[in-house]
């Protein structure tokens, strides 16, 4: 991943009328994605998620504000018409793009597929057919190029759509709610060929989801949006460093109550920067205090540990300061839950208790 | 008159109203296509937007087809007599019978284009494809089955009409039941004929239903279109059961 944004968008605003009414489904979205990125979009359904990718390679072309991918201006480049001209084609004929029904051509084959964006660029029959079977290796299905789509699984024609989106070399895949028509364990292994793609290719993904779990998998960096606009967006770890975050709580909820009164409930949150030690059993030796984990979402993400921890301290909060300002020089972020509140989990007031 | 005589009679008539049929046809797939394309393109939301062409060609659709068609051919008679220089003859009844087919064959491609998933147009339209890839990569391609089904409609009722055209001069098998038949109550002509126009319009029916029952075979069951006659169903024998 590198800083150079791939995806930018600025004051991104659309309006639908019908009649006299009118509905805002952006309202000034301003994202930002970059370079070898995967990049979730979470949503409820209204909330302008969809409105948002189709606004990306302006199959949606937006009221006002600007769209730029790979250095483009697409909104410039577009001009006022509705209809697309040559330059915006040949631009989204670089942007790959994958659709929650895969929306792929029954009369053709699974080959025949993969080779229409290729036509469309005027690629020779050989080279078509060459770059079709290679992509079809890529995503597993070599063993299909004759087949009809009818003829294959939800999966399997997910993963045709996407060895089409590739066909074009882009260098950004858009998801349209990718996995939101396929089965828990087909979902996962099209986020894991996903992932491979970015990896291996440096591909930058934008998938726009309404699953927590889909972010949670692949992400890199997410954004939260509700009633079109986005309320959070950044890294999994700049949201989990945001006191408060939503998407952080979603991400990696943590639940359960003092299991007496006398104790101290902390939640820890490890932004992957911390030393990769073992923190928790570190303190418990160190000062000999008995560490309870109360819950616990945690991921290792290149090695390193990324997620909440709920652990319970013995003794009451003024008894606890040293042993809380350790894990605070292990460069953790902690937050002492409901200090003289009663404990109620879900809404847990964070109270940020005073560094030292 | 002898049953040889009738033979020269009914074949020459047969091939007139194949004559009709057949070239009457290709002008309905040369204009029927594009104005049923146009049709669903021009509509709202669609890539040629465009209400007064839109309009325009729906009203002419519409007029076309509620003429009934034997005035259709009285109308016709100038405008045929100008392009082909006589008003009789089966060259000259292609003229109201391509005239009377390109509403109806365009009504029937406007549905099925129409049919046509909308994603798959933005599917083609975010690898860069523009309106001609979208008309001839996708949405004819995807509504080839209905096209089909729809064309193998327009050829029948074209054979009706040229029967009808046959009152009027046009030569044909229609011709032979009226000039022999009715004029000349000569019953057997009447039989012939009428037999003769069901196997003809069995024949492309059953061709018709073969060719799209192919082409739907590879999208899956889904998108195969309902056929207009029943061919038998294969028996299923005691061990297939089993």
């Amino acid at each position: 991943m590198t800083d150079i944004p791939v995806i930018t968008t600025t004051g991104l605003t659309k309006v639908y009328r019908s009649g006299d009414r009118e509905v805002t489904a952006l309202d000034g979205v301003d994202l930002h994605v970059r370079e070898g990125e995967v990049y979730g979009v979470i949503g409820q359904s209204g909330a302008g998620k969809s409105t948002l990718i189709r606004c990306v390679n302006l199959l949606e072309r937006p009221t006002s504000g600007t769209v730029t991918v790979a250095g483009q201006d697409l909104t410039e480049l577009a001009g006022r018409g509705q209809r697309a001209n040559p330059a915006l084609r040949a631009a989204r004929s670089h942007i790959g793009m994958v659709f929650q029904h895969f929306n792929l051509l029954s009369s053709r084959t699974v080959q025949d597929n993969i080779e229409l964006p290729l036509e469309i660029l005027k690629v020779g029959r050989r080279d078509r057919a060459r770059k079709a079977l290679e992509l079809l290796d890529l995503v597993g299905l070599a063993d299909k190029a004759k087949a009809y789509p009818a003829q294959l699984s939800g999966g399997q024609k997910q993963r045709v759509g996407i060895a089409r989106a590739l066909a074009g070399d882009p260098k950004v895949l858009l998801s349209d709610e990718a996995t939101s028509a396929l089965d828990p364990e087909t979902t996962r292994s099209i986020l894991q060929l996903l992932r491979d793609l970015n990896r291996q290719l440096g591909l930058t993904v934008l998938l726009i989801t309404h699953e927590m779990d889909v972010v949670k998998t692949i992400c890199d960096s997410a954004a939260l949006m509700k009633g079109g606009r986005i309320v959070e967006q950044g890294t999994v770890t700049e949201l989990l460093a945001t006191p408060g975050s939503e998407l952080a709580t979603e991400l990696f909820p943590v639940t359960g109550e003092a299991t007496a009164e006398d104790r101290t409930v902390v939640d820890v949150t490890f932004h992957g920067e911390a030393a990769t030690e073992p923190v928790i059993s570190t303190l418990s030796r160190t000062y000999n205090v008995d560490v309870s984990i109360l819950g616990a979402a945690m991921d290792t993400v290149g090695g390193k540990q990324i997620g909440r921890m709920r652990i319970e301290l013995p003794g009451r909060f003024e008894d606890n300061v040293v042993p809380i300002g350790f894990l605070r020089e292990q460069g953790l972020q902690v937050d002492v839950v409901g200090r003289g509140a009663p404990q109620t989990p879900d809404a847990a007031v964070l109270t940020k208790e005073v560094a030292k | 008159m002898s049953w040889n005589a009738m033979q020269s009679v009914l074949s020459t008539a047969t091939l007139d109203t194949l004559f009709m049929v057949w070239w009457s046809t290709v002008w309905a797939v040369i204009g029927g296509l594009p104005v049923g394309i146009l049709l669903v393109l021009t509509g709202p939301g669609r890539q040629l937007q465009n209400s007064a062409v839109n309009k325009v060609l729906g009203a002419v659709v519409n007029v076309g087809r509620s003429i009934p068609f034997l005035i259709l051919v009285i109308a016709l008679i100038p405008f045929t007599r100008y392009l082909i220089g006589t008003a009789s003859g089966p060259s000259a009844a292609v003229v109201p019978l391509a005239i009377g087919a390109i509403p109806f064959f365009a009504r029937l491609v406007e549905t099925a284009v129409r049919e046509v998933d909308g994603g798959l147009v933005e599917a083609a339209q975010s690898m860069g494809g523009g309106t001609w890839t979208i008309i001839f990569k996708v949405l004819l391609p995807q509504a080839l089955p209905s096209l089909v089904a729809g064309l193998t409609n327009t050829v029948v009722t074209l054979i009706s009409y040229s029967a009808m055209a046959g009152a009027v001069g046009a030569n044909g098998l229609g011709s032979v039941a009226i000039t022999y038949g009715q004029q000349r109550n000569d019953m057997r002509f009447v039989g012939v004929t009428v037999v003769l126009i069901v196997i003809i319009v069995t024949v492309i029916q059953l061709a018709g239903d073969l060719v799209v029952r192919r082409l739907a075979a590879r999208g899956g069951r889904a998108n195969a279109p309902v056929r207009l006659l029943k061919l038998p169903k294969a028996r299923v024998t005691a061990d297939e059961a089993a």
